[in-house]
Formats: C-alpha cells, sequence, structure tokens
C-alpha cells in the first residue's frame, strides 16, 4: 500500500488499528553517529510542523565527528516535543525512544518515561555490539526492559529488503536506516511523509539512485507500521492553537544568522563577518556565507583574533560588522573587545555558549559566559549584553544587538548558547517591511567637527568613515581626550573618561521595554530567568499557577544595562528564584545590584534544565517555613 | 576646512598638529618624512588614505599622519586592515609595524595577509629590539644578543623577515633603510603602485636601546661593500669600486671580484618574478653577502579585495539582490489561519 496522504492513511489505519489521541509527545531519536539520526529527527519535525502542531526541538550530539561505530561515545540523538498546546521545551522526558543500536539505548533508556514506547533495531543487539555498548546481557531478553512496550523491529532487514533489486552495496543500504525509522514513526504519529519525500528528490537530484533508495524504505517504514501486527494502536496529536501567519521552522544558529541580514539591510549598509569556525557557532558563518547576494561579506579569519580585528577594520569604514564565536573564542578576542570600547566602534560579538572550562563540552550546552561579558576585560569596559530567550527570539536579539551597537556606538554582546543554536522552533515569519529602520548617518560635515564629539542624548561618537574629505582623524586604543579624542594621559581626563563610557552604557536603559511578568504583578516567589532556560521556567511556572501558586516568570533579554524597572518588580514578591545553567553568575548580579535575597538553582551537565527540576525547587521554596 | 585636490597636496599637508614623541635621533622620524613627502606623488585624495598600526615605538606612526589612522592593538593591524579594505577596496590602505608588532606577536597576521594578496601596504620598521618596552630582545635580534631580558645573550636564532615574507607567499617584498632618503621614497612608491600585499622591511636604527643596528649599511665608508641595490634586469653588482659581484655556484650563491676572467655576464640578473631567485637573495647576510637592498619579488595575483567583492557582485548577477521575504521564507513553510 502507497501512503497518499496522511489524512487517508490515518481514516484507513482506523479501520483496522485503534487510533489514540495523545494531547503531546515527546520523541527521542537515538543512534550511532553515522546512523542519520539528526536527519531523522529533523524531517520528522518538518513534518510535525506541517502537520500543525506547536513543537520544540533539541539535538543531542557527540563532540567527536566520528566516534568507533557502536560506541557509547559515539551516540548521537534528536529529540521533539510536540503538542496540540503551547510547547516552550523539547520536553523533560521522551515517551517515545528509536534505538538504532545498544549504545543508544545505553545512554538514553534511562530518561524514557514508564510505559514509554521503546523501538529497537533487534539485529544491531548482537554479542559485538552488546559487547561495545559494555551490556553484560542482552536488555532484550534479560527483563530490565519490563517497565517499557518494547517494539522489536527488524530495522536492518526491513532496510535491505526493500533495496534488495536495486543492487546497491550493502554499506550504502544500511545508510537508509534511518529512513526506515522516520517512515514508520511517522505512521506511528500520523506524520506527513511528502514532504520528505519532496525533500529527498531535491536532495538526490544528482543521485536519484540514492533518493529513489531513501523514498523506497522511508515508505518501507511506513507500511511496516501500517501491516505488521506488532502496532495495535498509532497516535494522533491535533494541530495546536497557533498565532495566524507564515510559519517556517528555524534554529536559532539560522535565526541569528537572519537577525543580522535584516539588522545590515534595514541600516543600508552591508554586513561583515569576520570570524574563525568554532562549535556551536559556525552554522551562522556557514548560513552568512550563502548570503552574498544580500551584500554580506564573510571572512574565515586566521584565529579568533582576526575574526574580531576584521570585524573592527570593517565597522571602522561604516560596515554593520560582527564576529561569531563560543567561550573559548571570547577569552581571545578580550583585546579587541577593549579595543572597540576604547574607540568607541558598533561591533557584534555573538558568543555561543558551550559548557567550560577551556575547551569543555564544545557540543553541549551551558549559559555560563554572563560574568566573561561582563567583566571580562582589562578595566573599566563596561559592554552592553542581550540574550535570546528562545531559537526564534535569536532573530529579534540579533537585530537589537546591531540597533543597539550603531546608535551608542559601541560593541555589543549577544549571547546565544548550544541550546538556542541548534534548538528549533516555529518562526512566525516577520514581513520585512514590518521590521524598524535602523538610522545609520555617516558624519560629514566638517564644522565644528571632533572625533570624540557626543551625541548630548545617547552620548555616541560621531561615525566618520575614511572616505569622508575633512574628517581625517586618528582613533586609537591610547586614552584620549574628551572631545578632540588625541591622546592623552591627564588624571582627570582619564576618569571623565571612563565615567562617560560607562555613563553611555548605562543610558541604553532607556531603550528596555517594561518588564513583562508573565503571572501576578507581586506574589510569593518570582522565577527569573535569562537566554535558554526560558522555555523551562515558563513550562514550570505556568504549572505551578496551575496548581494555584502565585509564582510569576520575568525572563531577561537585557542583561547590561538591567531593565529599569527590575528592582522595583523583584521587591514586590516574598522570594526569587534564579535557574541557571551555571553556577549562579545573573543571581550573583541581582544581589550586587538590587540587594535581594535571590536564591539559585544551578544545573551544570551540559543538558537544559527539565521543567521537574525547577517545580521542585519552586515547590520546595513555597513550602519552607519562612 | 575644505578638500585639497589630490593634485594640489604637498608634504605638509600630510603632518598632524601632534607632537612627534620619538627619542631624538630615532630612525622612524626619517622613515616618517620620506613617507610624507612620497604622499603627495601618489594621487590619492587625503581622506582616502587610512593608517593602521599595532603596537610598539613605530606603531605611534599613524598619530602624526595627517590621513585616517587607527592605532590598535598589538599584532593586529594586519587583520584590521583586511576587514577595512575587503570592504572598502577603494580607499588606500597602509599597515605600519615593527620587527616584534609583526613578527612576534602578530606573526600568524602577517603570514595570513600576506598569502591573501590584501592589497594593503605593509611597512615593517626592523630595529632588531624592543623599544617602547625599553630594550628586551626581538624576533629578528642576533643569538648572542646581550639585552634586558638576556643577560647572557640571546639563545633564540632570529627570522628573516624577507624569507618570512617570501615563505607566505607575499607578492611584493622589499627591503631599504631609515636614512637612505631616496631609495626609501622609490620603494614605498612601488609598493603602492603594486596591487596586491606589499611587504616592505625597513631597516631601522634605535639610538637608545640597538644603537647601530645596522651600522655597516648606513655608514658611509662601508655601506657600498655592505649592501646591494637589487635592479630588474642588471647584474648583481655592489661594492665601493663596483667590482664585486654575485654568481651562482651550482646552488648556492657566490661572491666573486669582476676580472681575473670573471665579467659581468657571469653574474646573476636580477628578475623580480623569479621566485626561487628572491628567496636565495633573502638569505645572504653578512658577513658573507652582502645585505641585498630593493625589490626582491614583485609578481601579479588576483587581490583578496578584489575577489572577495567580485563574489557579492556574481552572487547578485545569479541569485539577484537579495530580497529578506524571501529569505526568510525558504524552505517548508506553513500557514495557520486566523
Amino acid at each position: 500500500m502507497e501512503p497518499e496522504s496522511a489524512a487517508a492513511q490515518a481514516a484507513g489505519a482506523g479501520t483496522r488499528k485503534r487510533v489514540e489521541e495523545r494531547e503531546e509527545v515527546v520523541i527521542r531519536f537515538a543512534g550511532d553517529s553515522g546512523d542519520g539520526m539528526q536527519l531523522a529527527g529533523m524531517h520528522f519535525t518538518n513534518e510535525t510542523a506541517l502537520a500543525g502542531n506547536d513543537l520544540s526541538t533539541l539535538p543531542d550530539f557527540p563532540a567527536e565527528i566520528r566516534a568507533p561505530a557502536g560506541t557509547l561515545a559515539g551516540v548521537s540523538g534528536f529529540q521533539l516535543h510536540f503538542s496540540s498546546r503551547d510547547v516552550f521545551t523539547p520536553g523533560d522526558a521522551p515517551d517515545v525512544l528509536v534505538a538504532m543500536n545498544p549504545a543508544a539505548l545505553k545512554v538514553n533508556v534511562d530518561d524514557l518515561q514508564p510505559n514509554g514506547i521503546l523501538i529497537v533495531d533487534k539485529e544491531q543487539f548482537n554479542e559485538q555490539n552488546l559487547r561495545k555498548a559494555e551490556f553484560a546481557s542482552n536488555p532484550l531478553t534479560d527483563g530490565s526492559l519490563d517497565r517499557f512496550q518494547v517494539f522489536e523491529v527488524d530495522i536492518t532487514k526491513l532496510t535491505i529488503n526493500a533495496l534488495k533489486d536495486m543492487g546497491l552495496p550493502t554499506r550504502t543500504m544500511m545508510r537508509s536506516r534511518n529512513f526506515l525509522a522516520l517512515g514508520l514513526t511517522s505512521w506511528l504519529f500520523g506524520r506527513p511523509i511528502e514532504p520528505t519525500i519532496k525533500w529527498i528528490n531535491q536532495r538526490f537530484k544528482k543521485t536519484p539512485a540514492v533518493g529513489e533508495a531513501n523514498v523506497a524504505v522511508l515508505k518501507a517504514g511506513w507500511n511496516f507500521g501500517e501491516t505488521t501486527e506488532i502496532f495495535r494502536t498509532s497516535y494522533t496529536v491535533r494541530p495546536a492553537t497557533i498565532a495566524p501567519g507564515r510559519y517556517r521552522n528555524i534554529t536559532g544558529n539560522t535565526a541569528t544568522a537572519f537577525g543580522f541580514v535584516a539588522a545590515a539591510r534595514r541600516a543600508g549598509r552591508p554586513l561583515f563577518l569576520g570570524s574563525y569556525p568554532i562549535t556551536p557557532a559556525s552554522d551562522i558563518l556557514h548560513e552568512l556565507s550563502t548570503l552574498k547576494n544580500f551584500d554580506v561579506y564573510t571572512f574565515q579569519a586566521e584565529d579568533e583574533i582576526a575574526g574580531i580585528g576584521a570585524a573592527l577594520g570593517a565597522a571602522f569604514g561604516g560596515a554593520i560588522a560582527l564576529t561569531t564565536t563560543s567561550g573559548p573564542g571570547v577569552c581571545l578576542k578580550s583585546e579587541a573587545i577593549n579595543l572597540a570600547i576604547s574607540t568607541e566602534l558598533p561591533v557584534i560579538i555573538a558568543d555561543i555558549q558551550r559548557g567550560g572550562p577551556s575547551t569543555g563540552l564544545p557540543t553541549k550546552t551551558e549559559q555560563a559566559d554572563l560574568l566573561l561579558a561582563m567583566f571580562g576585560r582589562n578595566s573599566d569596559s563596561p559592554i552592553p549584553i542581550l540574550a535570546p530567550a528562545t531559537p526564534a527570539d535569536c532573530f529579534n536579539m540579533a537585530f537589537e544587538a546591531v540597533r543597539i551597537a550603531v546608535t551608542y556606538m559601541t560593541p555589543v554582546f549577544l549571547l546565544s548558547d548550544g541550546y538556542l543554536a541548534n534548538g528549533a522552533e516555529p518562526w512566525l515569519i516577520p514581513r520585512a517591511e514590518d521590521l524598524p529602520a535602523i538610522p545609520v548617518a555617516f558624519r560629514t560635515d566638517p564644522k565644528g567637527y571632533f572625533p570624540y564629539l557626543r551625541d548630548p542624548e545617547t552620548l555616541a561618537r560621531p561615525w566618520a568613515i575614511p572616505g569622508t574629505p575633512g574628517l581625517e582623524h586618528r582613533i586609537g586604543g591610547l586614552e584620549k581626550e574628551y572631545l578632540t579624542g588625541n591622546v592623552s594621559y591627564a588624571p582627570a581626563n582619564h576618569e571623565q573618561m571612563v565615567r562617560v563610557r560607562a555613563r553611555k552604557i548605562a543610558g541604553i536603559v532607556r531603550e528596555i521595554p517594561p518588564i513583562e511578568i508573565h503571572g501576578p504583578a507581586a506574589g510569593d516567589l518570582l522565577v527569573i530567568g535569562w537566554g535558554s532556560t526560558y522555555g523551562a521556567i515558563e513550562s514550570a511556572t505556568r504549572a505551578l499557577r496551575e496548581q494555584g501558586r502565585a509564582v510569576s516568570h520575568v525572563h531577561l533579554r537585557h542583561l547590561n544595562p538591567l531593565p529599569g524597572d527590575l528592582g522595583d518588580v523583584l521587591h514586590r514578591f516574598k522570594q526569587v528564584l534564579v535557574p541557571e545553567l551555571n553556577m549562579g553568575q545573573l543571581v550573583r548580579l541581582l544581589r550586587a545590584e538590587y540587594l535581594v535575597d535571590a536564591v539559585g538553582l544551578n544545573k551544570i551537565q551540559g543538558q537544559p534544565f527539565k521543567v521537574s527540576e525547577i517545580v521542585t525547587k519552586a515547590t520546595r521554596m513555597l513550602e519552607a517555613p519562612r | 576646512m575644505t578638500t585639497t585636490p589630490a593634485a594640489a597636496l604637498n608634504r605638509k599637508d600630510f603632518v598632524t598638529d601632534q607632537d612627534v614623541r620619538w627619542c631624538p635621533g630615532c630612525g622612524d622620524y626619517s622613515i616618517l618624512a620620506q613617507v610624507q613627502k612620497v604622499m603627495p606623488e601618489l594621487g590619492i585624495a587625503r581622506e582616502n588614505i587610512v593608517f593602521i598600526s599595532g603596537i610598539g615605538c613605530s606603531s605611534r606612526f599613524p598619530y602624526y599622519m595627517n590621513t585616517y589612522g587607527f592605532h590598535s592593538i598589538h599584532g593586529r593591524a594586519p587583520a584590521i586592515a583586511s576587514g577595512l579594505k575587503a570592504t572598502r577596496p577603494e580607499l588606500s590602505v597602509w599597515v605600519v609595524t615593527g620587527d616584534g608588532d609583526g613578527l612576534s606577536i602578530g606573526g600568524n597576521h602577517l603570514l595570513h595577509v600576506l598569502r591573501r594578496n590584501v592589497d594593503v601596504n605593509i611597512l615593517l620598521f626592523n630595529n632588531r629590539i624592543y623599544g617602547l618596552t625599553k630594550g628586551q630582545y626581538s624576533p629578528t635580534s642576533e643569538v648572542g644578543k646581550v639585552t634586558k631580558s638576556t643577560p647572557l645573550g640571546s639563545i633564540d636564532y632570529p627570522l628573516n623577515p624577507i624569507s618570512v615574507a617570501l615563505g607566505a607567499e607575499g607578492t611584493f617584498v622589499a627591503r631599504t633603510v631609515d636614512v637612505e632618503a631616496k631609495h626609501l621614497q622609490d620603494v614605498i612608491r612601488r609598493a603602492s603602485q603594486h596591487r596586491g600585499a606589499s611587504f616592505v622591511e625597513i631597516l631601522q636604527n634605535c639610538n637608545i636601546f640597538n644603537d647601530g643596528a645596522w651600522s655597516p649599511l648606513t655608514e658611509k665608508d662601508t655601506k657600498a661593500d655592505a649592501s646591494l641595490v637589487l635592479e630588474p634586469g642588471k647584474p648583481l653588482i655592489f661594492g665601493k669600486n663596483r667590482d664585486k659581484g654575485v654568481r651562482m655556484n651550482g646552488h648556492q650563491l657566490e661572491v666573486v671580484t669582476l676580472g681575473n676572467g670573471i665579467s659581468e655576464r657571469d653574474l646573476i640578473v636580477h628578475d623580480e618574478t623569479d621566485d626561487g631567485l628572491a628567496f636565495l637573495l633573502s638569505t645572504m647576510q653578512p658577513p658573507k653577502f652582502p645585505t641585498p637592498l630593493g625589490v626582491f619579488r614583485a609578481v601579479q595575483r588576483p587581490t583578496y579585495d578584489e575577489a572577495i567583492n567580485r563574489q557579492l557582485t556574481q552572487a547578485k548577477d545569479q541569485h539577484g539582490v537579495g530580497a529578506l521575504n524571501e529569505l526568510f521564507g525558504r524552505g517548508d513553510t506553513w500557514d495557520v489561519p486566523a
């Protein structure tokens, strides 16, 4: 039977098989890093978006490109949470786990919900693979999986059977196993596979034999679900109620790249990226390097320092300039960031944070560079810091970073992280014409010009670019005289300059909209966070309010300066909880700034918060005798 | 203030109102004077000229040039210049650096600006010492040199800036001397005319911490024997009496005296496009050889700034000027009805 459409399939299935409705599902695909689990997950996500569910995704892959096949180190995973309601996180614990080999089972099985659906490729549970995965006995037969609904599927054999007449080498056939799993899970949850077929045909236009093979395997997976006696039930998740408009699925890194391109376009200037490849930021470089017809220059520099150095040169010349990196790269760029602070040139430092210190956990997430961004340079060197809350929000904050940089003539930190970068969610596509213009006015009038003349409101100095007659001037990292910019070591002048640089950045507070409080404006507990913890905190605080608790959520997207009304909001709650994926960085700033007895909830495992972790901590605080 | 047309500019137009703060007697004064003298001849409007430097004595240079200028951080001027030139190819971009700034802390950037062939002019002032930090040995200091940080003599083997620049695929590589006003001017003029990265090593004296750094090359009675001026198409002849030359002996260079059966025809004829010759010449060092001055290598290769801008133009020709709405809607989209 050919899968014509999801609806027809579901109707057909209904005659023989039970269709159970679920409000939400969390599914995780796990396999060897060469098994194509990211691809399977990505396409399941696209199918799910087209089915109208709200969703959120999280890939989890090893740092090694190809760890030895079948080992625990080589396990790669992709988790998707989809629902008929609003989704804020990729989900705490999967309801469904697809494990392509014993190692994938071993690494992931502890997360699976009791009575969860476990689909395994039975043939891969041979002695050799079990040994590589460090299993003492076969979990499929030793009873250790009894608490789950285990479906032993011959994924390997089904794949090979589907392809046996095509004359492909076994190795090539094996690489299509992910499509078998995708076809099967698509059937299980009534996802349409047409978009995946379309993608395969497009992707393998030049090697149609491979494309055909993948389509055949995908359909075989679907048909197996449909015909086999193993699966008696399939599931459906109704479309979510979502704001009207056109959507696409977007990762944080793509959204970041788009935000910069849009900002440069709205500023009417070319975009220049100076960057050195680093996980998990490189995808922004990749994305932007394809957008040259948007006047985007990408410069893959010889090192991190040259990346920001070239960006500074481009900024001096009038481009919208940025550098993309992760924590280790920020450490290398510190001196150049300070040069940007001293010369008051606009440049964006997009730090896609990862676990540290040092090389740390390249592919795992952490939000532990806040204090680095805030203080990680010599001397008093204030810099604005912005942090997107969700993958799609990366677009808004990248755009906002550019706006602040050119309005205030300052470098700006954008703190994303690995979880946002690789995570994806539906994005309500904005119309370009609705985006605000970013006014850029280069100084051209030599009359009354000084390199450090300041705008009375923003305190920004004029942007006078080479090529402008009569404005020839010199800037540099030496302290300069207020107004003229000439080198000056005068004591009082230095203090004046340090103070005016600080005042300029503090003044950005006027740009920050009033705080949005999710929940009551005053109450028993305020949970306050920043960056990628948004989803987990929002889900947790909603759950707590549903239990009748007076709990609110505030999420900071501006971290320096902090919103002007933050002190007032903090003091309206009896207790303040600050969940962070670090040892307590925002909590330290809040305690110092507002003398508030805020409490941290800290997780440093390279993994995002589970909603339950925040609910548990909040409940404990609410129930503690005070 | 009004714009002075490039043609009507003179040396004074390139002098700033800032007091020059190099030590009296420093070789940098001469270099500054020659650069200011050459600038008006280049036919480039002052506002289109940018001097970018790193850190060190030489890197104060931009403050004294009445053009656009950027005194940046240690060693990074080539990176800053690359970003500026890539996005503003119409500008005339100059990098001023030193032996410490360009070959030690900034060695990496120097290699890459040269191999990319970014159309900038790099002036590396080589005084074989750290001056601004008051007298430590530099990456071009001789082995055995006693300095504040090498009381028992330096044990580091020095870099040869010309060999480094050639090894980094520099398309224009030259050497001159701070006090040779005319030669310095000629080399700067040629560097500015070269399309692509121009690297000029300027042998410079530090009269405070390394006085006489290049004295055999600068003293009147020794310089003719200690140096050899390279001229394209001319045999390699040098010496007070123009009676010495350099020829090939197998794969080695050899100094010979003309006469006794050795004529000009036996000598190497300089060819700025011969890569092998350029490297051989770069290895000529005292006491065995005179120090070559002039252009070692001048070849054409597409420049980085041209290439990066060509890619932008081609992308626009091929795909049209990018439209945001089209970009945002790429890939699978779906509509949620109101």
